[in-house]
């Protein structure tokens, strides 16, 4: 049969981590609570004028959502490939007193590879906004 | 399974978010004294002894609001997105110590609500999450400037996470460990002075990269009044409302307090090794420290252009904090800390 | 039932439903949406299984940073307001396809396999510490560490000539 070994390997999530659950539950419990005494006690009187979208006064000219420059899209990905950089760099913080100059070495590499992009980025333009 | 230790978690998840909740009460008031100050105003002063009530009344007007919800705007993502920003805010300072550890009704009770193996990694997750709430208000709303709002803010924050991201590394580097508590207690042994010798650029960064994360002035081009019509929340009215208010100024209070322990000693301060209680009271004192300059920069600094703000994040803010973290391990591999 | 058999289910649950909502969603925001809340139920499944880095990890790169690369795509090509019958007419037969062939795998792995599923073997006492992520990462899989970067770099490349390309030859 199907051994449920889970409790085995693991007596449930790490203390540390409980609090930060307890805490998550009640700052969740908190959001939704404001929104639903704002619910309770405030009147509610709608109208067609009231559920236009606010343009400065002005009667709304289209849509409201419209599809978004791809400049969004560059970015986006951009920070992506960062973010994975700088989570890279935390481990290699944490354990670069034992690695020493290799440590230094492997890294610098890693960010030389990175750097090159980065320039070439810098070159196309990638980075003006526009 | 030790019921007093779940109910000390309880207590403590519950001071953290009754003392952010009224630090958003009353950062809002300090923010208008200070302000008012330096454009030598009096600020409010009707709401009781020198406006203190001033939050009060306003809480309860926001709360006998009407809600309004525009036309064609996605119902359940509307309502969802005020409790999706703010979430964030209200855990991210969940590894955050507060002071070394007391002893109470016998119990020996850690200040802080826990201490994390990687707590850096942490605060960077919790920084991208928060990114959702303000993108999905703005495409909620139905509205024009309220999504280019959303766009705007949330380009911007994640342009600028990378030099947060970046300016946690040299802390790292030099604690060995992401966990708060072992950067607070390198800062205790090392001394503050060397802590920032080895890392000149950090603090700066650190700072710069947190008023551009919370959205404000120089930086609050998503939010600007005058090309915006304020942005994302634009079509927010009521206490929906005033949960975006409230995210942003808790997360005000949670960057201090990161940025407090992690550049500035936390808890550390003088006699706190007799009177571990005084912890929490040095921790306090910075964090209104590093307010206090969020405020005087925003009164003293005009808004920057949007793409000048979003080329200062790529071109000076990424290249100055990966110069940062470079020197911090040049000059711990030479020096051996 | 222990209670961490209970919060298994439950995140089971919540895991599979949202992957459900993802796939059945008209609307490509909500399934943006459900495929975050499918991302972060499988942090807290890794942080269960006492590797916090890497939960914390998914959730950064993954529930953050991806899925705002999604929005922004969804919200470019105006994907969330697609016409309801667009769908590619060789989808049918591939799916039911790919389907069968999924649960043949899934009933050889439990029919045949199940022993070597166990893993009630203690953990080391530091088990998915951050140091020892480093160590591994720096010392054992160096060389794939260092490959990432290209990877990194073929993709940093790949979307500028993509989204600026087209301003040269215009």
């Amino acid at each position: 049969m199907i051994n449920f070994s889970l409790q085995e390997a693991n007596p449930m999530l790490a203390p540390e981590y409980i609090p930060l659950a307890i805490l998550f539950i009640l700052a969740t419990a908190l959001g939704f609570l404001v929104v639903i005494i704002g619910n309770l006690f405030g009147p509610r009187r709608p109208s067609i004028r009231k559920a236009m979208p606010y343009e400065s006064g002005m009667r709304p000219i289209g849509v409201g959502t419209r599809r978004t420059p791809v400049r969004f899209y560059l970015t986006a990905m951009l920070f992506i490939l960062f973010d994975v950089e700088v989570i890279f760099f935390l481990p290699w913080a944490v354990v670069f007193r034992e690695l020493g100059l290799s440590g230094l070495i492997e890294m610098g590499l890693f960010l030389l590879i990175l750097l090159i992009g980065f320039i070439y980025a810098w070159k196309k333009g990638a980075l003006e906004w526009e | 399974m030790d019921w007093f230790l779940i109910l000390e978690w309880v207590i403590k998840a519950v001071i953290l978010l009754l003392f952010l909740t009224a630090g958003f009460a009353y950062v809002t008031l300090f923010e208008r004294k200070v302000l008012a100050r330096i454009q030598v105003r009096i600020g409010p002063n009707r709401a009781g002894p020198q406006g203190v009530l001033q939050p009060i009344a306003d809480a309860v007007k926001l709360i006998f609001k009407e809600e309004l919800s525009p036309k064609d705007a996605d119902k359940v993502i509307f309502m969802l997105a005020p409790v999706i920003t703010v979430i964030p805010a209200l855990v991210i300072t969940a590894a955050v110590p507060w002071g070394r550890s007391i002893n109470l009704f016998g119990r020996e009770i850690a200040l802080g609500i826990t201490d994390l193996n990687v707590a850096a990694l942490y605060i960077l997750a919790v920084t991208s999450i928060s990114v959702y709430g303000i993108t999905l208000a703005g495409w909620a709303s139905n509205n024009k400037y309220a999504m280019m709002g959303g766009l705007r803010a949330s380009a911007q924050m994640i342009s600028y996470e990378l030099g947060l991201g970046l300016a946690f590394v040299p802390p790292i580097l030099l604690a060995g460990s992401m966990s708060l508590v072992d950067h607070v207690e390198t800062q205790a042994a090392m001394g503050i002075i060397r802590w920032w010798l080895y890392q000149p650029l950090g603090p700066i960064i650190f700072l710069i990269a947190c008023i551009a994360e919370v959205n404000r002035a120089p930086f609050d081009m998503p939010e600007a009044e005058q090309e915006l019509a304020s942005g994302y929340h634009v079509e927010y009215s009521g206490m929906k409302f005033a949960l975006f208010f409230m995210a942003e100024y808790i997360k005000m209070i949670c960057v201090s307090m990161i940025g407090a322990t992690v550049f500035f000693g936390g808890y550390l301060g003088p006699f706190v090794d007799q009177f571990p209680i005084l912890g929490p009271v040095y921790l306090f004192i910075k964090v209104v420290g590093i307010l206090f300059w969020m405020v005087w920069v925003r009164a003293t600094s005009p808004r920057i252009r949007y793409d000048r703000l979003m080329a200062f994040g790529w071109k000076i803010m990424l290249p100055a904090a990966l110069f940062n973290l470079t020197f911090t391990a040049v000059l711990v591999l030479l020096t051996g800390a | 039932m222990t209670i961490s058999l209970i919060v298994f289910f439950l995140l089971a649950a919540v895991a599979v439903l949202a992957a459900l909502g993802m796939l059945l969603s008209r609307n490509a925001v909500y399934s943006a949406l459900f495929l975050i809340l499918n991302f972060i139920t499988v942090a807290i499944f890794y942080l269960m299984l006492n590797a916090p880095f890497i939960s914390i990890a998914q959730i950064t790169v993954y529930a953050g940073a991806i899925m705002v690369l999604f929005l922004f795509v969804i919200m470019l090509l105006g994907a969330e307001k697609l016409p309801q019958n667009t769908s590619i007419r060789w989808q049918y037969p591939a799916a039911v396809v790919l389907g069968v062939l999924l649960a043949l795998e899934f009933g050889y792995v439990l029919v045949f396999q199940i022993g070597g599923l166990s893993t009630a073997a203690a953990l080391p006492a530091n088990f998915g510490d951050p140091k020892d992520i480093g160590g591994l990462l720096f010392n054992q899989y160096l060389l794939p560490f260092e490959v990432t970067s290209i990877l990194l770099l073929v993709a940093m490349v790949g979307v500028i000539v993509i989204t600026k390309g087209d301003k040269t030859t215009r």
